[in-house]
């Protein structure tokens, strides 16, 4: 566990659960990042505004981080050490599963995980645990079959 | 002042995802790797953020209306349906195979990262094809996405 960074961690959480508190209590939307890029995606009403800010700040704020020092070094990681057209491939395949995957399950890590499971919904709940799970399994068949 | 607010809101969303090291990839697979040399962060993460929402949603939803909206716009199901499963459950395979997940992905477009620049695109075609796909297969009506999670 040399890589276990809970005070950072916590504190990061904190703050994301801040801005979910924020973005429901003045608009009453829920900060579901998969959510708010579907809705860009698909609506063509005057929806649109508040979406594109949200993803721009979103960038924003992470780019602070970087700005006042914060190591973002860590963004292209290739975490099985695979060789590059691998690390390509899965970036794909994990993009388009990740895509599809959050519209047709309506919500992601943000949206189920810390929205979903704050206003205690079942369906969050589940969703959660879904996603969690088949995550955990497909590591380990990547570490353990395929051995990377 | 809605955009004022969403501003707001996505700058310090953007900044905890940063400072919670989840835009690194390998803290996520670190995290889904149990029987690896397990990293707990990204438990403290969603730890942190449940402390706060659990209680000020609670909070929040006691009021008859946002402070400058007119509705909450929460998900309208309350049912278990195959589409909610089938979906989680792909989505924590690409999760796996490339230890992104949208609100980290995303945050991240700004560091014109070649490799992370290629998995937005095929997670924006992939949120296309699955809108699509649930356009063309039930042509009832619409999903409604606007309120969604």
């Amino acid at each position: 566990m040399e890589n276990f960074t809970p005070l950072s961690a916590s504190f990061g959480g904190i703050l994301i659960g801040l801005a979910s508190t924020i973005l429901l209590l003045t608009q009453g939307r829920l900060a579901g990042i998969s959510g708010i890029l579907g809705g860009l995606l698909l609506q063509n009403t005057s929806d649109r505004n508040w979406r594109i800010v949200f993803l721009l700040g979103l960038v924003i704020g992470a780019s602070l981080y970087s700005f006042f020092g914060g190591d973002v070094s860590g963004v292209n990681i290739n975490p099985y050490h695979l060789s590059y057209k691998i690390h390509i491939a899965a970036l794909i395949v994990g993009g388009l599963l990740v895509g599809y995957g959050t519209q047709i399950g309506s919500g992601c890590t943000s949206g189920h995980g810390i929205c979903g499971l704050g206003r205690l919904s079942t369906r969050s709940l589940v969703a959660t645990i879904i996603f969690m799970s088949t995550a955990g399994l497909t590591v380990f068949i990547i570490r353990n079959i395929f051995g990377v | 002042m809605q955009i004022l607010f969403s501003f707001i809101a996505s700058v310090l969303f953007g900044l905890g995802l940063a400072i919670s090291g989840m835009l690194n990839p390998a803290k996520v697979i670190g995290f889904l790797d149990i029987t690896g040399k397990w990293d707990p962060s990204l438990a403290f993460v969603m730890g942190g953020a449940l402390v706060v929402t659990v209680f000020s949603f609670r909070w929040v939803l006691r009021r008859p209306t946002p402070i400058i909206s007119d509705i909450f716009h929460l998900p309208i199901k309350n049912n278990l349906d195959g589409q909610l499963i089938t979906g989680a459950a792909i989505f924590g395979v690409g999760w796996a195979v490339s230890g992104l997940c949208p609100g980290p992905a995303l945050a991240s477009v700004g560091f014109l990262d070649e490799k992370l620049l290629i998995f937005v695109l095929a997670l924006i075609i992939g949120s296309l094809l699955a809108n699509v796909h649930f356009l063309i297969g039930n042509n009832s009506t619409p999903r409604r996405l606007g309120g969604k999670s």
